[in-house]
């Protein structure tokens, strides 16, 4: 793996944070009714994050949910290793509520799609929107993002690294080589 | 028509002779025996048996025959090439068939259709009728008709009461009890209670179930004067009982299987079915106690308990198998392998256990190598290292768990009735 | 984490680390448990085959359910009593059903060792719902995975299986399983109902039930066998409630908050009284629950595990 690009330093990445709290609040017709969904797991802590993020606008505490989405893949067949099953974290009933899904990086769409099984399991929300913040392309399915932080054209051989405070250390998003 | 036999060691207990010599036989008789006999007779079928022992035949007397009953299994000719393939110009045939071997016409029936074979088959009686300990056997009449033991084996002599009266009846023709010693109600499970049988879950029998009988037995032969041979002995203690018996002057005589003196219950781990038998592999320090027996003669001689299960019968849930497995083509090449190469016992003595003393203890006649005797020998390799083959078995069945087993030691050839059968166990 | 084993046979050769695989992944499957819509597609696809060599409504329903919930195709093979009396063997049916091209076996027989056996006549996964006298890994599972909700750990921790242990296949697997975690096992009950050689496996025997209650931390009362052949092994039912049921009396006596569990069915005013049963120190319908989610993932684990490695 060798990095090709930095795309992202820390404070470009809280000004698109900021952006995108501010496009869930306007999306949503305010922050009522909402719910923040975070994929685990660094769609978790951006979750996390915009969730900080729309309290300290709007001062609502929107509900925070975590989803696993392991039960639900469909490549249990072809892939290599063992997904480790981990627990989804939601706590209150999802029925009539507007979802915000929110994941680091949109690629195949199979993630999403996995996700929307998962929530639909758990009760039946009134809307959901996608949040993410990379779009690299290379959809295989219908989805589509609704909120974006950064369109990042990628070729197939190449993949984009999201790196958080939380997780990694650091807050960046790099474009790399494999 | 003659036959050579070159470059043998002859090694005969009762005449104490252990010489490099050739045999020449002639019409089933022993012509001559001397080094370097030389015929120019192109008729002569000349063996070089060099590295080869002759001994005087050897037989198996805990063998199960299955017929009449379960053919399918094995029947008295098949038998009889098994044993002639495993090394053996004789067995003992147990009456536990079906019906069992409890009226005269079965035993003259056996002994009619083993004639044909190259093996000598001694049947023994069942001690009473149907097995069921409570009526006595026509003893008399089946000793007539050529029974040489009784027994109810698979099953102890029910009762006490009964079995007195088989000792002090067959006692008349000095025809020894041989005794399946366990008591019936202690009775009825998988394999040898202990360690081992509460880690695997199987129903178990304890140890003591077979030194009670053993011990019933011992008592009963000092107080009634009759000979009694212990079957398939397989515990310690039992072991122990049958030395303090002899010890005692007491008529009492024990045979090991070869399965009872090389493995222990840490076999069934894999609950393969071709490891079960009755009495059960027992520990490691019963395997030394049996060794020990060996050694110091409270063991008198190795049988096999030959018992033959259709695959039909052995594939199946461990629980519901059926006891037993074969013994005839594997007997020789354990005890060379396990016995004399581990230092146990010498050739002569492995002649004693395999020859003369099985023979004394059923009361019929030990064969000599002698001019003018007739033939009966064994001819066997204690140096050649071979595979076992089930698939080659003469046996009707398959079921030994000594199936791919590298063995050193090896029958090659018995010559009994005018005959010379060549050993495939080493193939 | 992937499974070292590739079925579940019993406790005695499983790794500490497997079985704390299955615990931790248990967790996430009781809260399926606990959603609305309590299924998830993870094993689509799929053909489990529950082989029932022995009437076992509970185990039997807890499977089918981890299974449907898994979203596996499952399919109930039921016969009472042996293939004997089916005239069919054991290895033929196992091999028609193969035929039919299926994943799994969940087997459940009476005769100890069959699980085994089954792994070398078939290319199924194998997972033994219970063995003879031998096994019975998912009910230790459950049972672990039981204790560790409410106490918090395994480890350290003072366990008692209480009853028939000579008779019992869960006693054998709750022994390995919880040894191999870390917790100290000990039996109680009459002489004759304790397998001669139990002290060999590292457990200590305990003949006083007020011993056995003031010593551990968790109670795990067996079934005690009504069947005559059990039964031939202690006097009476009343004399066995008198000196090792649990009982109000005898727990207040000893003042001892101890966690009580039973793999079920109870039978009441024997090995526990009534009022026990449903008392504040037992977890009986707990474990029921947590034996659906500890067996979905059982079968996760195995249904799912990738490749030959070790």
């Amino acid at each position: 793996m060798n990095i090709k690009a930095k795309i992202l330093d820390q404070e470009a990445l809280l000004r698109i944070i900021t952006r995108m709290s501010h496009e869930i609040i306007e999306k949503n017709k305010g922050p009522e009714n909402l719910i923040i969904m975070g994929l685990r797991t660094r769609g978790e802590y951006l979750a996390t994050r915009l969730r900080d993020k729309i309290l300290s606008i709007e001062n609502v505490d929107v509900p925070l949910g975590i989803l696993d989405v392991t039960l639900y893949r469909d490549d249990f067949r072809t892939r290599l290793k063992q997904p480790e099953v981990s627990v989804s974290n939601i706590t209150f009933d999802i029925t009539d509520k507007n979802i915000v899904l929110v994941d680091d990086v949109l690629y195949t769409g199979r993630t999403i799609r996995s996700a929307l099984c998962a929530i639909m399991d758990f009760g039946r929300p009134a809307t959901i929107k996608l949040c993410c913040l990379v779009d690299r392309g290379h959809r295989q399915l219908p989805i589509k993002a609704d909120i974006i932080g950064k369109n990042i054209p990628t070729s197939i051989n190449e993949e984009v690294r999201v790196k958080l405070l939380e997780h990694d250390g650091e807050d960046a998003v790099y474009l790399v080589e494999v | 028509m003659q036959t050579l036999l070159k470059n043998l060691r002859i090694i005969d207990t009762t005449l104490n002779i252990d010489q490099k010599a050739d045999i020449l036989i002639d019409n089933g008789l022993i012509e001559k025996i001397g080094t370097d006999i030389e015929v120019n007779d192109w008729n002569v079928d000349i063996h070089d048996l060099s590295g080869c022992i002759a001994a005087p035949g050897f037989i198996d007397i805990h063998v199960h025959l299955r017929e009449p009953g379960r053919e399918d299994e094995e029947t008295v000719v098949s038998g009889c090439m098994g044993a002639a393939a495993g090394g053996f110009t004789a067995i003992a045939s147990m009456p536990n068939t079906d019906p069992a071997a409890d009226a005269a016409e079965i035993i003259e029936s056996i002994i009619t259709k083993s004639e044909k074979t190259p093996v000598d088959v001694y049947p023994i009686g069942a001690a009473t009728i149907e097995r069921k300990g409570e009526v006595l056997a026509p003893i008399g009449e089946l000793v007539e008709a050529g029974a040489v033991a009784f027994s109810d084996d698979g099953v102890a002599i029910k009762t006490a009461g009964i079995l007195r009266r088989v000792m002090e009846y067959a006692s008349m023709y000095n025809a020894p009890v041989i005794e399946h010693c366990e008591d019936e109600s202690m009775a009825g499970g998988s394999m040898n209670e202990g360690f081992n049988s509460t880690r695997f879950g199987l129903t178990a029998i304890p140890p003591i179930a077979e030194e009670l009988t053993v011990a019933r037995d011992i008592m009963m032969a000092e107080y009634t004067g009759a000979k009694v041979h212990i079957a398939h002995i397989s515990t310690a203690k039992a072991v122990q009982l049958v030395r303090e018996g002899k010890a005692k002057g007491i008529k009492v005589t024990a045979e090991v299987t070869p399965h009872h003196f090389t493995l222990t219950d840490d076999s069934l781990a894999d609950y393969d079915t071709n490891f079960k038998m009755n009495p059960p592999l027992r520990t490691k320090d019963d395997v030394a106690a049996m060794i020990e027996g060996l050694r110091d003669g409270t063991i008198d001689c190795i049988a096999s308990d030959h018992a033959p299960h259709s695959i039909e019968e052995k594939e199946m849930e461990f629980e519901y198998a059926p006891n037993g497995i074969l013994g005839l083509e594997t007997t020789l090449g354990l005890t060379l392998n396990n016995l004399y190469h581990q230092g146990v016992l010498s050739i002569p003595q492995i002649v004693e256990k395999l020859v003369v003393n099985p023979r004394n203890i059923l009361g019929i006649p030990v064969p000599v190598i002698r001019e003018g005797e007739k033939a009966n020998l064994t001819i066997f390799d204690p140096e050649k290292e071979y595979k076992v083959r089930v698939a080659g078995f003469k046996s009707k069945s398959r079921n030994s768990p000594f199936d791919g087993h590298t063995l050193k030691g090896a029958p090659v050839a018995i010559f009994n009735k005018g005959k010379l059968v060549l050993s495939q166990v080493s193939g | 984490m992937q499974l070292k084993t590739k079925h579940l046979l019993g406790l005695e050769n499983v790794s500490s680390s497997d079985i704390q695989s299955i615990l931790d992944t248990a967790v996430s499957f009781k809260q399926v448990l606990e959603r609305p819509i309590k299924k998830v597609p993870t094993l689509q696809g799929k053909t489990v085959v529950n082989l029932f060599y022995e009437n076992s409504t509970r185990t039997r329903i807890s499977f089918e359910l981890a299974e449907k919930r898994l979203s596996a195709d499952s399919v109930n093979f039921s016969v009472s009593g042996s293939s004997v009396s089916k005239g069919e063997t054991f290895k033929d049916t196992v091999r028609n059903i193969e035929a039919m091209k299926v994943d799994m076996i969940v087997v459940r027989h009476g005769s100890a060792g069959v699980p085994q056996y089954l792994t070398k006549i078939s290319d199924s996964v194998v997972i033994n719902a219970g063995d003879g006298i031998h096994e019975h890994p998912t009910q230790a599972l459950l049972d672990m995975y039981s204790i560790r909700e409410k106490l918090g750990k395994l480890e350290g921790l003072k366990v008692c299986i209480v009853g028939d242990i000579a008779h019992s296949r869960v006693a054998l697997s709750n022994i390995f399983g919880l040894q191999a975690m870390g917790a100290e096992v000990s039996v109680c009950g009459p002489a004759t109902l304790i397998p001669r050689n139990i002290g060999d496996l590292g457990v200590k025997v305990i003949h006083n039930i007020d011993e056995a209650i003031q010593e551990n931390d968790v109670l795990n009362i067996l079934r005690i066998q009504l069947e005559r052949k059990a039964r031939a092994a202690f006097p009476s039912t009343r004399e066995y409630h008198k000196y090792y049921g649990i009982t109000k009396e005898r727990m207040e006596k000893n003042k001892k908050d101890v966690l009580l569990l039973h793999p079920g069915p109870i039978n009441r005013g024997v090995e526990i009284s009534s009022e026990m049963a449903d008392g504040e120190h037992q977890i009986i319908l707990e474990q029921v629950t947590n034996g659906v989610a500890v067996r979905m993932a059982i079968l996760y684990l195995l249904g799912t595990r990738q490749g030959e490695d070790n």
